[in-house]
């Protein structure tokens, strides 16, 4: 059941399809066009007690032109990568942006922002994985971890492996591509005593299968991490500082990502519009992005713009240095590109680390969250309150697990109250962090 | 409008089907039959084929103007191949011959032996249709869609000084699917679901705050313009950012909590409703497996999931598997009494479907779903409720929430909230989000209000990474005590 996938080919036919629904859109009197076009294709296996749960061959495909006439945009997407479907989006794009309303930022990054240079970063490893070499390595994940005593019950092992390539044109001649893979095995475990069950997981996730971490030790983990939950009490009510681990901080990085996403300042819909060169962090630390990191998760040579991606520095010694801007919000704030559209790719952060233990010391009284449940962030505001599970601490040793509590706090303020940073570095995102401490926050518990 | 019950209903979806999905590759109801039989390989005993395309529009406004509008058209065919609790699953973006006779034999290669089964011959059950067939995208042309978007942003403007950005979106979604599976189902589905969408920023005193309205269902777009949509999420996306501009800190701590009726409901739908779908429960990962008969909540309470309701964003006329929507008992007066089914967790627990399999597209697999989730009325006036609480919450409005099923904790989170102090709605208090056990906090379900609502048509529901349309509704609710995460301690 392996299925062969020829990315030169792909990458070819989709360069020319790209370049067919340009051409096509200037004929038919676009002033500006640009079109990505993607396909991927993986194997998905899922085990559960020993036996097969599912297989699933997986092959997406997806096309997307905008064109502009004037300053009014037209978009037609499909998942149809055929020729008649492309040239059937290119004709309703146009047609969209015969209704909309003039926009003055409405365009193409300009021309001269165009990557030159498309090195290869090393993101494609693709894995001559069989249905059954994937079933067996799930099936080996799930055993290790359901061999560890007290896991009653198992939500089951997943291995997922895939490649796929990306196009991007546009009408100022640019034409990128990049190829990219992407690996990962999952297991979820079930524990039980006489207070109720409760379950985790973990996970590796890579380029390069080679950096898989081995099925025995991720089914390992996700038992570890799933009997250390039993027992759980609710943590009191009151003011203490917050340990958030590795997994939890990179979600509060995310968190200031989007508050100096472009589209969300020119929306004014930030909690940091107008704090560019502001202490926002502790003066020890930094936040920069390095797009071009080799092999990383979330590498490329251009943003989805076409604009070439470079080294940001978003906070430099505590002050935000810098707001994370495609060429559309950029010309809304009538500021630069940054090359960020599509995102931030490969954030770092430059600090003094410190090892679990002297973070757990340095906080004394307070919890270690390991979960955090639910959409209770307000970006406008940056107020923040969500559910949490993780450990009591007392006297910088972990004392028991907690579970059913919310922290709350605000993320101007949990930013600036920034009292130290892991060295526990989780490396399977684009956030790359260890644990954050953050002092004084609310927990509403008991 | 609501199309009468009918058995033309059913065929006509039918004909629009074949017409839509096999017809223009040359394809014929014939060439199914064929497709399954790739699919029911040796070894296999039950394969489906799921075909579906789609045409989605959506035009938003931002500055007064409708700067972006896009569109974008999927389809294809999924199949699925099974044998005992295996599924082999495989898909296509193309509805030919050759492709399915390849994804049939990528799917049943999920088993190696066995016999080789027939598919059984082609029941058409009549289904009573729960939402008109009109692709909802036609009713409006595009300059009565930008009017409409316009007038949401002139009256948020005009509704207050302090409104400095507004946003407003208009959505619609035309879906034809076509199910065919080897124990005789042949059903086809027309489904129609738009959705408008006002959000707006109001600054004051340096303080900015959000608030957003919205709402639609399985209508064409035309309902929406007659039902006056723009004028009434504009003024309500405005009324939301201006009490959200006074809010206070909310307590943190337990308290009573009163939930204002409606789009609150996603209570039940973290509380309760994820814990019910059958997959969680012959796995015996849900808090409420092993639990049927049992008293999991409040007498009183009986919570019904409901595919049957006329034109709501969460009906189906008939599930992703062809199966009749119903309307499902899952708590009936405080007793477990059902669970949400798919044809394979239905079969493994030795119980019926019930028309709760659904899937994102022909590209993701079926599970067991939530459609409309709701509790009934009960016999207290909301008025008598909120006069019972010598200082709590009243939450009317959330953003989302999210739930473990193993351990039953649930959270979610206000958007608009206020302090009740001696029975008397005092200050607006920030979002904060609020936590519980499942079945703790159905059992301390104390007083349910005579107001049921349902909300107005904008829930999303993620499941193993699938999104979904879903409804919620509630009537007034007190809960005796529920954890608030504010920051006020």
């Amino acid at each position: 059941m392996t299925q062969a996938f020829d990315a030169a080919a792909q990458q070819a036919l989709l360069e020319s399809r790209v370049a067919a629904a340009l051409a096509q859109a200037k004929r038919l009197g676009a002033d500006a066009c640009e079109v990505g076009a993607s396909v991927d294709q993986g194997i998905g296996v899922s085990v559960r007690l020993g036996e097969v749960e599912s297989v699933e061959l997986s092959r997406d495909q997806g096309f997307a032109v905008t064109v502009y006439v004037g300053s009014r945009k037209g978009s037609a997407s499909s998942s149809d990568t055929g020729e008649a479907s492309v040239s059937a989006a290119v004709e309703k794009a146009l047609a969209i942006a015969r209704h909309t309303g003039e926009d003055p930022a409405a365009g193409l990054a300009p021309a001269e922002l165009m990557a030159r240079e498309l090195p290869d970063l090393e993101v494609h490893h693709p894995w001559a994985l069989t249905t059954d070499a994937a079933i067996d390595l799930a099936l080996a994940c799930e055993a290790a971890g359901r061999g560890v005593e007290g896991i009653s019950n198992s939500d089951g092992a997943s291995l997922s492996s895939g490649e796929g390539v990306r196009v991007y044109g546009n009408s100022h001649g640019f034409l990128g591509s990049q190829r990219g893979s992407r690996h990962s095995l999952s297991c979820m475990l079930i524990a039980e005593d006489a207070q109720g069950m409760q379950r985790d997981y973990d996970y590796s996730s890579v380029r390069d299968p080679r950096q898989l971490r081995s099925a025995e030790a991720v089914g390992a983990s996700a038992a570890e991490r799933t009997l250390r939950r039993l027992g759980a009490r609710r943590p009191a009510t009151g003011r203490f500082p917050v340990l958030f681990d590795p997994t939890q901080a990179a979600g509060l990085v995310g968190h200031f990502l989007g508050a100096i996403a472009g589209g969300a300042l020119y929306r004014q819909a930030s909690f940091l519009c107008d704090r560019l060169g502001e202490p926002l962090f502790p003066e020890w630390f930094s936040l920069v992005e390095r797009p071009l990191e080799r092999g990383a998760m979330a590498s490329a040579p251009f943003d989805n713009d076409g604009v070439y991606t470079r080294d940001n520095t978003f906070i430099d010694s505590g002050r935000l240095a810098s707001y994370m801007l495609s060429a559309y919000s950029a010309r809304r704030l009538g500021m630069e590109s940054t090359g960020n559209a599509g995102g931030a790719r490969n954030v770092r952060l430059q600090a003094p680390l410190a090892s679990r233990e002297a973070l757990l010391r340095q906080m004394g009284r307070g919890v270690l969250v390991t979960e955090l449940m639910g959409q209770g962030v307000n970006g406008v505001t940056g107020d923040y309150s969500r559910g949490a599970a993780g450990f009591w601490v007392e006297n910088g040793e972990i004392q028991y697990p907690v579970e059913e509590f919310t922290i709350a706090g605000n993320l101007g303020q949990m930013f600036a109250n920034l009292a130290g940073v892991g060295e526990d570095i989780d490396t399977r995102g684009s956030i790359h962090t260890g644990s954050w401490l953050i002092d004084d926050m609310t927990i509403a518990g008991s | 409008m609501n199309q009468p019950t009918s058995v033309p209903a059913a065929d006509r979806a039918l004909d629009t089907a074949v017409a839509t999905l096999l017809a223009p590759t040359g394809l014929g109801l014939d060439d199914l039959d064929a497709g399954l039989g790739h699919a029911l390989g040796a070894g296999i005993d039950f394969a489906d084929l799921y075909l579906q395309r789609s045409w989605h529009e959506s035009w938003v406004l931002e500055d007064g103007e409708v700067k972006e509008a896009g569109y974008n058209i999927d389809g294809g065919v999924g199949v699925r191949a099974m044998t005992g609790e295996k599924t082999g699953f495989a898909y296509s973006n193309q509805i030919t011959a050759e492709a399915l006779a390849e994804t049939g034999q990528t799917a049943s290669g999920i088993a190696r032996s066995g016999a080789r089964l027939s598919p059984q011959a082609v029941a058409v059950p009549s289904h009573p249709a729960r939402y008109g067939a009109e692709d909802p995208l036609a009713g409006l042309s595009a300059e009565e869609k930008i009017a409409l978007l316009k007038e949401a942003d002139r009256i948020a403007r005009a509704a207050d000084p302090s409104v400095s950005q507004v946003s407003a979106s208009l959505t619609g979604l035309y879906e034809v699917v076509l199910v065919r599976a080897s124990d005789g189902t042949l059903a086809a589905d027309l489904r129609p679901l738009v959705r408008f969408n006002v959000s707006v920023i109001a600054i004051r005193n340096g303080r900015r705050e959000r608030g957003s309205a919205g709402g639609g269902g399985r209508y064409p777009m035309a309902r929406l313009r007659d039902e006056g949509v723009a004028e009434r999420y504009a003024k309500e996306a405005v009324r939301q950012a201006l009490v959200n501009l006074e809010a206070v800190d909310a307590p943190a701590g337990q308290l009573p909590v009163v939930l204002g009726p409606g789009w609150p409901g996603i209570l039940l739908h973290e509380a309760v409703g994820h814990g019910l779908e059958g997959d969680f429960n012959r796995k015996g990962s849900s808090a409420f497996a092993g639990r049927l008969g049992e008293r999991v909540a409040a007498p009183g309470v009986t919570v019904v999931d409901d595919a049957t309701l006329a034109d709501r964003r969460g009906s189906l006329t008939i599930d992703d598997e062809g199966t009749r929507g119903q309307y499902t008992p899952l708590i009936e007066d405080g007793i477990l009494t059902g669970y949400m089914q798919d044809k394979l967790n239905a079969r493994l627990m030795g119980m019926a479907p019930t028309g709760n399999a659904r899937r994102e597209s022909y590209a993701h697999m079926p599970m067991p779903r939530m459609t409309n989730t709701y509790m009934l009325a009960g016999q207290d006036d909301p008025a008598d409720i909120l006069g019972s609480v010598k200082r709590g919450i009243y939450a009317v409005s959330f953003g989302g929430g999210q739930v473990d099923i193993t351990s039953g904790k649930f959270v979610f989170s206000a958007s608009e909230a206020y302090l009740i102090e001696d029975g008397r709605i005092t200050a607006p208090v920030k979002g904060a989000t609020l936590i519980g056990n499942g079945p703790e906090a159905m059992g301390r379900v104390s007083m349910i209000g005579h107001d049921l609502e349902l909300d107005t048509g904008v829930g999303v529901c993620g499941k193993e990474g699938q999104g979904v349309p879903v409804g919620v509704g509630q009537p007034t609710l007190k809960l005796d005590e529920l954890t608030v995460g504010g920051t006020q301690s």
